[in-house]
């Protein structure tokens, strides 16, 4: 399947400037794919000698199963430990030895590696990219498994269990979606599953998950289209398919009430958590709820921020942002509230939680009841597209033009999906902001999470 | 104008033509491509200001950052957070918009508008797409040079980072951030304290105290204006002496206060800061490094790769890859005009804290050991080849020109860094291990839960084991 392909190397059009300019946004590539069916996509932008190496990986932690929790985070770990023609250590070794970077990361959704590399080094990248496709199973020992089992043990600590609020995001996430959805465990699984995963684990996800034809694969940067297309015949041709993955099954997830909860960690100040499940990412809404998190925490005009930590001075930080994922989105106000008063008052957490609530709930109506005005909407929509021209500088890395390319093929099928991406923003009027606000944020359909001090117990 | 032991072929694609992969050995490597650093247009503004433009034409957005040359080590003596309350004031207040007003300026462009501090320097950074720099730049010229300090925003940012301070008590990670310097350097040298200063401080400065410091070290003679994007240098250049050449230069910038350099550790000792229930203990281990005029610099940087600097370095490949006791593990130099820290360190599972530290000194120690020369060749191709990387965005870009500027690096830097790091040699290697790794003479922070770790720890008879109370690390 050929897409388009166009030989210019400038990947930013912009157009004659009006009174605001318009970016058009252009990502110019190839597209092919293999005959084991891997997917590639190619884009040249020589204006560093470097290429990256992008491959997607059709599978997240959305796939898993219950008491294996965290398998598809800990078998990414297991991708850098060497495969058949590569030993233990090596993949990194001879990476860095030629001036290259990689990683990887894994949601509920898919799961991403990419390699950074000088050009001359792209077929270094390409044979340590495949090799791992191909030819993982036949180095796979228990030990392995064992050894990165510690490793990413100590990242739940060192992320999660180790960090003030860590272990907030997971109860939320067990509290929005029922226990069957892919979304209820988190990514970085529960530690007895972590514990239990074996061997057999890892054979059997390999073989259902990571054959070619459940992968795309981006070249980018300083590599023509040609060899680029010859490279990767070479290096992948020879992989086997295997038989697709069905499609997920996913129960609907949806609240019908206001779900509360409290948990108590040790932290200074107390924290409320307000999360609703919201419109898939492209789906009618998730555009909306962005520009809404924008005009709620984008700034210090922004609505929330402006009362509660600005003005009232109640709040130490507020966050607003609609998590964008394939099955199901999740929008949260985040708000760690303050217990010292202007006035020299201090206040108990569960008091400032109750400020900081209604304050919240004040501003959401008033959304409901009327749309933002046009400065706001100016406001945040020139912020996105701002945020659109930045996410064109670099090449790899996570969130790269290559990773970006590999996002939209995902999810849209079109690698170059940037200006319909962007497109949908710029449709918005200021009602759309209140009519996403009005149907998706409900008050009485909602998740409450409240974070006390422990010795507020 | 490389010899890298690692080219060994030209390959030359066939075009489009099917090859055979051979998996037996990795493919060879092609020339390295060269690294061409960005070419650097120095000029001047009428009143002496400097202005460094890279034209960098790949995206239509520009970055812009005045920096001058005072950071947080020009906080005089008993007011340590000055600069860095003095920086975040900025943009509370300029010209003639207040702190909302500003903001909203800002962001109605689509441009970000920061101001900051490192220990040498301060800035104010403006990245803006390049359709309104024109707009963006008159605005960005008040918050550097025409600022405020309106009283109550100064009553409410130092609200907030009194809180900060103290919800940084919350996390293992900003404790040992605050802990190890202060053990290395104590608490009455600039650099045993962060550069946000302490509760007592924080609470001591009047807007008096901003504007001074403002007025001292914001002077033209004292700051470059680092200029990278889609621009033209002779293009942009009026619109900067619009917007900053009538910035008054009477009067010489005051030279930040010189830190004086601190005296070296003298014997090992472990300090234990309890944080109860951790999950894992934060370990810092070392002590006074190296400043970043030192003539060891390139050597340094590759001992560090191979010691703790890169993923495959010793550290990392035995804390995490070995052993699984840490997600991660690794070890730097903090270079700055004086010596600032040297230190290994990485959160580690908490039973296994005592076996990390015996790894830890076992890396430490071996570094003393004959360095195979094969580690030194890797790690100088790593350094050298991965050096593009360092270009790649305009903030990249401007992140390297501000570094070379504060540093007043030699002109030619860029352009000879890699050949400069591929003539360290494994004798330089060994002979600067053997005077930055002293192992017997580190001292060693451990944040954790004491209940759990203070018996083992003090079993491995590192030296004298004392505490530390939380609140005194951020205090």
């Amino acid at each position: 399947m050929r897409r388009r392909y166009c030989g210019i190397a400038l990947a930013v059009l912009l157009a004659p400037l009006a009174a605001s300019a318009q970016p058009k946004l252009e990502v110019p590539y190839t597209q092919f794919t293999l005959a084991n069916g891997l997917t590639v996509i190619v884009h040249e932008d020589h204006s560093v000698p470097l290429v990256t190496v992008n491959v997607w990986y059709h599978v997240g932690s959305g796939r898993e199963k219950p008491g294996r929790t965290g398998f598809a985070h800990l078998f990414e770990h297991l991708m850098f430990e060497g495969s058949a023609h590569v030993k233990e250590g090596e993949f990194d070794t001879l990476l860095e030895a030629a001036g290259g970077s990689n990683n990887g990361s894994t949601n509920g959704d898919r799961t991403n590696y990419w390699i950074d590399a000088p050009s001359n080094a792209v077929e270094v990248a390409l044979f340590l990219e495949s090799d791992r496709m191909g030819w993982l199973l036949d180095v796979m020992s228990p030990e392995r498994v064992n050894g990165q089992r510690d490793v990413v043990k100590n990242e739940r600590r060192q992320s999660y269990e180790n960090q003030p609020y860590g272990l907030a995001s997971i109860v939320l996430d067990e509290m929005l979606f029922p226990k069957a959805h892919p979304y209820h465990w988190p990514t970085i699984g529960y530690m007895d599953d972590l514990t239990a995963a074996s061997h057999e684990d890892v054979v059997d996800f390999f073989q259902k998950y990571y054959p070619p034809n459940n992968a795309s694969l981006v070249l980018a940067g300083d590599i023509d289209a040609a060899r680029a297309r010859a490279f990767a015949e070479k290096w992948f041709g020879e992989i086997k398919p295997r038989d697709p993955v069905p499609p997920l099954d996913v129960p609907p997830a949806f609240l019908t009430s206001i779900q509360k909860r409290t948990l108590t960690d040790r932290v200074q100040l107390p924290r409320l958590y307000l999360a609703w499940v919201t419109p898939a990412q492209y789906r009618p809404g998730d555009a909306a709820l962005d520009i809404v998190s924008q005009v709620l925490a984008g700034g210090k005009n922004s609505r929330l921020y402006r009362r509660l930590v600005y003005d009232l001075q109640i709040a130490q930080d507020v966050t607003a942002f609609q998590a964008s994922a394939a099955l199901a989105s999740t929008y949260q106000i985040v708000v760690t509230a303050r217990l010292d008063r202007k006035d020299g008052r201090t206040v108990t957490p569960q008091a400032a939680i109750e400020d900081v609530h209604r304050i919240i709930d004040e501003e959401l109506d008033r959304l409901r009841a009327e749309p933002p005005a046009e400065r706001e909407m100016e406001r945040a929509l020139n912020q996105v597209e701002a945020s659109f021209l930045d996410g064109m500088e670099a090449v790899g890395g996570f969130g790269g033009k290559a990773d970006r390319l590999n996002a939209y093929y995902f999810a849209t099928g079109n690698p170059d999906y940037f200006n319909e991406d962007l497109a949908r923003y710029r449709a918005l009027a200021p009602g759309d902001i209140r009519a996403a606000v009005t149907r998706f944020l409900p008050k009485e359909r909602r998740v409450e999470l409240t974070v006390l001090p422990e010795t507020q117990k | 104008m490389r010899t890298l032991a690692i080219v060994l072929c030209l390959i030359l694609p066939a075009p489009a033509a099917a090859q055979q992969a051979d998996r037996s050995r990795p493919p060879a490597l092609g020339p390295a491509p060269p690294v061409t650093p960005p070419a650097i247009q120095r000029r001047a503004l009428s009143n002496g200001l400097r202005v460094w433009i890279v034209e960098h034409h790949e995206v239509p957005v520009v970055q812009v950052d005045l920096i001058v040359r005072s950071g947080s080590a020009a906080d005089p003596s008993g007011k340590f957070g000055l600069a860095s309350l003095t920086a975040a004031m900025l943009d509370e207040g300029a010209g003639a918009r207040d702190a909302l007003q500003l903001a909203d300026a800002i962001d109605h462009l689509g441009a970000s508008l920061s101001a900051g501090i490192s220990v040498d320097a301060s800035s104010v950074r403006l990245h803006v797409p390049v359709a309104r720099l024109n707009d963006a730049l008159p605005i960005m010229a008040d918050v550097a040079l025409r600022p405020t300090f309106p009283q109550r925003e100064l009553d409410r940012l130092r609200n907030e980072r009194l809180t900060d301070l103290q919800q940084g008590r919350d996390d293992p990670g900003e404790i040992v951030r605050a802990a190890f310097p202060l053990v290395v350097f104590g608490p009455q040298h600039r650099y045993g304290t962060g550069g946000v200063g302490t509760t007592v401080t924080l609470k001591s400065f009047t807007a008096d105290d901003l504007r001074a410091f403002h007025a001292a070290h914001f002077r033209p003679s004292n700051g470059v204006l680092i200029v990278v994007g889609d621009v033209t240098a002779d293009a942009v250049l009026p619109l900067f002496e619009q917007a900053f050449g009538s910035w008054a230069s009477a009067g010489a910038a005051s030279t930040a206060a010189a830190v004086t350099a601190p005296p070296q550790l003298r014997a090992r000792r472990v300090v234990i800061v309890d944080k109860p229930e951790s999950a894992q203990s934060q370990v810092r281990i070392g002590w006074v490094g190296a400043p970043r005029s030192s003539p060891d610099f390139y050597i340094l940087q590759v001992m560090n790769t191979i010691l703790g600097g890169s993923f495959t370095s010793r550290l990392n490949q035995n804390l995490r890859e070995q052993h699984g006791y840490a997600y991660g593990a690794g070890s730097g130099f903090d270079m700055r005009r004086v010596s600032g820290l040297f230190f290994a360190g990485a959160g580690v599972q908490t039973d296994k804290t005592a076996e990390s530290l015996t790894e830890f000194f076992n890396e430490l120690n071996g570094m003393l050991k004959p360095i195979p020369a094969e580690e030194v060749t890797k790690a100088k191709n790593y350094l050298a080849l991965s050096y593009p990387r360092d270009f790649e965005t305009t903030r990249d870009i401007a992140a390297q020109l501000a570094t070379s500027f504060v540093y007043d690096l030699p002109e030619d830097f860029f352009n000879t860094y890699v050949q400069k790091i591929q003539a360290v040699t494994p004798e330089q290697v060994q002979a600067a291990a053997k005077t930055y790794v002293q192992p017997g003479k580190f001292v060693v922070v451990v944040v954790g839960d004491r209940k759990a770790i203070e018996a083992p720890v003090k079993a491995l008879n590192l030296g004298p084991v004392t505490f530390m109370r939380v609140e005194e690390a951020l205090r």
